[in-house]
């Protein structure tokens, strides 16, 4: 039905009622509006849209015309109210903006005193944001991999001349006076400070030791290439020294993998001129003595352990948790799909050491790969091209649990779930399904560690509830969990007690001065600038720390060939010709 | 000119645009001030464009020009005309001219003249015909062409005398600031800077040695016509950036035009040289009984006003238009023009604008920052019916593509001898 509502003495701007026709237009229940104010000319305009009603006679220049085709007349009812509500509401202001930030200019001046950038942008931009924050001023947090190796000794060697430190590139997790940045659990705060190359290893040791009733106020990520001949171990050091020169911190704990052979000396050196209690884990070499004052670790339960005892002055000695009672199997098989890439690896050297298996047929994109045997790390990035990490999508690891029902060799599937930021929210729910199919198909043992705290928010017994529901034996930590496995096909790991020996002379004759800006890295809590993953923002807003979002895009759309087109134009100098 | 960096041409180039002082002298039939429109010649809106290229509104508008010239008295002979071959066509830009929509220019049609007395450069812009049923949107009926002599013979040449009374003409950049303070941004809206220029003339106009009949005519017409002064600001723009674009180095955008197939731009370093990518369709709010699907491409020189600095980069200086951004009020004006500041060296002293804590006007888009930030232009305007004929069916904002401003670096860069 077509209806002419002529509401007299309505003055409307033209744009308001185009607007409001464009927004009734959108109702299902309109087939057909039109509303203008009914000049001649628009009276005009009417009739020739086919909107010719004997009432349109009676409209004036002042009021305002509906003409309406709908259904029924509830209809009508419903849209006049609409017209209503539309032209009495009023904005409230509540659009007042932000202006966006989106260059280095406008972070800093909206956040003069930050001291961290947090970057998280494509690993070919990574380098020259880096080299940004120097300038400024800044230590840069880059969680951004794919940098050049040679740009990361560059740019550390640099900051470190100012007085910075760079922490990574490939840096997922971190704890900065107790601000959670990227991928971290919520710990308690503590005495123990960590210097980590490894994210998920920092993640299970400050989560154990959060458990173990201590807690870790700084845990500061060094990438994993720090350690390498090339860079030098030169954040690690810088870390070191600002943790000894730290009132707040009684205990250190260095984890990294075994680094080269003179790397490993001179961060040695460094740490036996050091005269707090520290422990070192230098993953997959297995050390035969602790040194008084300086002891070496074998797994990360033994690192989280003995920092824990060092706080607590009780006797400095590795208890490793039994493994969980299982049956046995008739299978001999133990497969390992991790997220976490750290945890992927102790496993891998674990297994090895206990199986005694040789390291040298490992092939490409697994960790561990004998015939029985495999571990994975699907945070590699030969599984996550074009994907979002395992940590977050369930996706890689529900098809290896899936796959497993046609693997007869396997006796047991060990894997992780990590909680805490940047972590799915769910992951138990999420890998339920694809675990309950396969045991239902198969007779495979199912072992899990959860790595994360009761802080965590996505709420830590909940997630081991989910599990244990359908059969999965929860570890507390990845040595159980491995011990587990381990029991499922009939054999364990032996830890043998280690010695005390006197700590061996340092060359050193004293430690580096540190910094101011670094030791005020550690002792206040740090004001950030993050560049890239917005939701990076979200542990710091969380966690009540201060955070400007700088949103950074490639310039000119990432395209090469204008980028170097415009640093041309901006370098050139017509007088140089 | 000696210039180190292109940071310091570019500076040259707005110290220009600040220093520029367009002046209304006179309305003249075009062919008076443009030579080439004593043969049989059409000019266009944006870069060139050949007949059969054109949309269908812009040769709507051509039709209508050669039934005013009276080069054939029925559209079908027009058509054929314009077909042959036997009309030729350039683009107004060629001729120190600029056309609002269709930009369709013929001999006999008056044109604004505007002087830039800083560097004494001129420019020329048809008058505007009002709104619903006009040349620039492709009408061409009795009653458009009917219109359009009546502007010929009496509102071009009372305009005209009223003008010449006057010892320096009308100084446009104090209207400008007087309109924006008032709410104009000079593409959308321009209902203040129409009243102010009615009050200069209307005075005069009443004292001149002419009819009573043409002294109602061409007030009627001048009260009536709430965009008269977008096409005394086009002119004026493009005697700003031709005056600066006399600076030959740099990446200032010193024009931005559509035909309806192209999007174009011209930078100061590149000088008369085209750069473009292809147009885009226009988003925003339609008049009733319209929408997106009526819509004809983008078209038209009145883009030369966001290359000044006014339009849609100064949407904040119009709060009446800004709902024609999007679904938004104020604040996405604000958003727009915050974020056309990004993509300018500066900002114009002579035009501080009230809504935007008296910060000035946008000056001078480098082509640079378009490029690396990936922020084009906001332009606004008026949205053609795709068929010929019908008009105006409403209005709202296009972008150019990105690429326009991407070729002309890389032109730039290579000439340079990257």
């Amino acid at each position: 039905m077509l209806q002419t509502i002529i509401m007299k003495n309505s003055y409307q701007d033209s744009v308001v009622l185009m607007l409001l026709t464009s927004k009734l237009n959108q109702l299902a229940e309109v087939e057909r509006v039109s509303i203008m104010m009914g000049t001649p000319s628009n009276i005009d305009i009417f009739r020739a849209s086919g909107f010719d009603t004997p009432e349109l006679d009676e409209a004036t220049s002042n009021d305002m015309i509906v003409m309406l085709e709908v259904a029924s007349e509830d209809d009508k009812e419903n849209v006049l109210n609409m017209i209503e509500t539309e032209l009495s509401s009023t904005n409230d202001g509540g659009g007042a903006v932000e202006e966006k930030i989106n260059s280095w200019e406008k972070a800093l001046k909206k956040a003069p005193d930050a001291n961290v950038a947090l970057i998280s942008i494509p690993g070919e931009y990574a380098a020259l944001e880096i080299e940004k924050a120097i300038d400024n001023g800044l230590h840069a947090f880059v969680f951004s991999d794919n940098v050049p190796i040679k740009e990361e000794a560059r740019l550390k060697a640099k900051a470190h001349e100012k007085g910075l430190i760079v922490m990574g590139p490939d840096c997922g997790t971190g704890v900065i006076h107790s601000l959670p940045l990227a991928f971290t659990n919520n710990n308690r705060k503590g005495k123990i400070g960590i210097i980590g190359a490894s994210g998920t290893g920092i993640q299970e040791v400050t989560t154990l030791i959060h458990r173990y009733g201590q807690g870790v106020t700084n845990a500061i990520g060094t990438g994993g290439r720090d350690l390498s001949t090339a860079v030098g171990a030169v954040s690690m050091i810088d870390s070191i020294v600002a943790l000894n020169n730290d009132p707040d911190t009684e205990v250190i704990v260095v984890i990294s993998k075994p680094p080269a052979k003179e790397i490993e000396a001179r961060v040695l050196d460094v740490l036996r001129k050091v005269e707090k209690p520290v422990v070192t884990l230098f993953l997959g070499s297995k050390p035969v003595a602790h040194e008084e004052g300086l002891y070496h670790a074998y797994t990360l339960e033994e690192a989280a352990q003995l920092g824990t005892k060092l706080m607590n002055k009780e006797e400095v000695v590795y208890a490793p948790l039994p493994a969980k009672e299982v049956s046995l199997s008739e299978s001999e098989g133990i497969k390992g799909y991790y997220s976490g890439g750290t945890l992927a690896y102790e496993a891998a050297f674990l297994l090895s050491d206990a199986l005694k298996l040789s390291k040298e047929n490992t092939s490409e994109g697994y960790t561990l790969k004998s015939d029985l045997h495999e571990v994975i790390d699907l945070g590699d990035d030969m599984y996550t091209k074009g994907k979002p990490h395992p940590m977050i999508d369930p996706e890689i690891r529900i098809e290896k649990i899936k796959s497993v029902v046609n693997q007869p060799e396997t006796a047991v599937v060990v894997f992780d779930v990590v909680l805490g930021y940047g972590a799915h929210e769910d992951m138990a729910s999420a890998l339920k399904p694809a675990i309950v199919e396969a045991k239902a198909a198969s007779d495979v043992t199912f072992v899990s560690v959860v790595v994360g705290t009761d802080e965590d928010r996505q709420n830590m017994d909940n997630q081991i509830a989910i599990l244990e529901e359908i059969g999965v034996i929860v570890c507390e930590n990845n040595v159980q969990a491995l011990q587990t496995a381990l029991r499922v096909v009939g054999s364990e790991l032996i830890f043998e007690p280690k010695e005390v020996k006197a700590k061996e002379a340092s060359t050193l004759k004293e430690l580096p001065e540190v910094s101011e800006s670094l030791a005020k890295l550690i002792s206040e809590t740090p004001k950030i600038i993050n560049i890239g993953l917005q939701s990076f923002t979200e542990s710091i807003v969380d966690n009540k720390g201060e955070v400007v979002h700088f949103e950074w895009r490639p310039s000119a759309g990432g395209n090469v060939e204008l980028q170097k087109v415009l640093y041309f134009l901006n370098q050139f100098e017509f007088n140089a010709k | 000119m000696n210039f180190k960096t292109i940071e310091e041409a570019n500076q040259a180039v707005i110290d220009k645009v600040v220093q520029s002082a367009p002046f209304l002298l006179d309305v003249v039939p075009a062919k008076s001030v443009i030579p080439d429109l004593n043969k049989k010649m059409l000019l266009h809106a944006g870069p060139p464009i050949k007949w059969e290229d054109m949309t269908d509104p812009m040769q709507g508008s051509c039709v209508g020009a050669v039934l005013f010239e009276e080069w054939a008295d029925n559209e079908e002979d027009a058509r054929k005309m314009l077909a042959s071959g036997e009309v030729e066509f350039s683009p107004c830009h060629h001729h120190n001219a600029v056309g609002p929509m269709g930009g369709i220019t013929s001999a006999n049609m008056p044109v604004f003249v505007v002087e830039n007395k800083s560097e004494g450069n001129t420019a020329y812009c048809t008058m505007n015909e009002g709104i619903g049923a006009v040349l620039r949107f492709g009408a061409y009926s009795e009653e458009v062409v009917t219109r359009l002599r009546w502007m010929r013979d009496t509102l071009g040449p009372v305009l005209s005398k009223a003008l010449l009374t006057m010892e320096d003409g009308v100084n446009i950049n104090v209207l400008v600031a007087k309109a924006i303070a008032m709410g104009d941004e000079f593409h959308q809206r321009n209902i203040a800077a129409s009243l102010a220029f009615y009050k200069e003339l209307g005075p005069i106009i009443t004292t001149l040695d002419i009819t009573e009949k043409e002294k109602q005519e061409v007030s009627q017409f001048l009260a009536d016509t709430d965009q008269f002064f977008l096409n005394v600001m086009m002119a004026a723009s493009k005697a700003v950036m031709d005056g600066a674009r006399t600076v030959t180095e740099g990446t200032i955008v010193t024009a931005m035009c559509r035909n309806g197939k192209d999007f174009g731009i011209r930078i100061s370093g590149m000088g008369d040289e085209w750069f473009t990518g292809p147009v885009n369709t226009p988003q925003g709010l339609y008049f009733a009984g319209y929408s997106g699907e009526d819509a004809n491409k983008d078209i038209g020189d009145s883009a030369i006003t966001e290359t000044f600095g006014v339009g849609g980069m100064a949407m904040i200086a119009a709060p009446a238009v800004t709902r024609f951004v999007g679904s938004g009020g104020f604040y996405d004006a604000l958003n727009t023009s915050n974020e056309m500041s990004e993509i300018c060296m500066s900002q114009n002293p002579n035009f501080p604008v009230p809504t935007w804590d008296f910060r000035g006007i946008c000056l001078g888009i480098d082509a640079r920052l378009v490029v690396e930030k990936g922020i084009t232009p906001v332009i606004n305007t008026g949205i053609a019916h795709k068929k010929a004929g019908i008009g105006q069916i409403g209005a709202g904002t296009v972008n150019p593509p990105v690429s326009c401003f991407e070729k002309a670096i890389q032109a730039y860069a290579k000439k340079l001898g990257m």
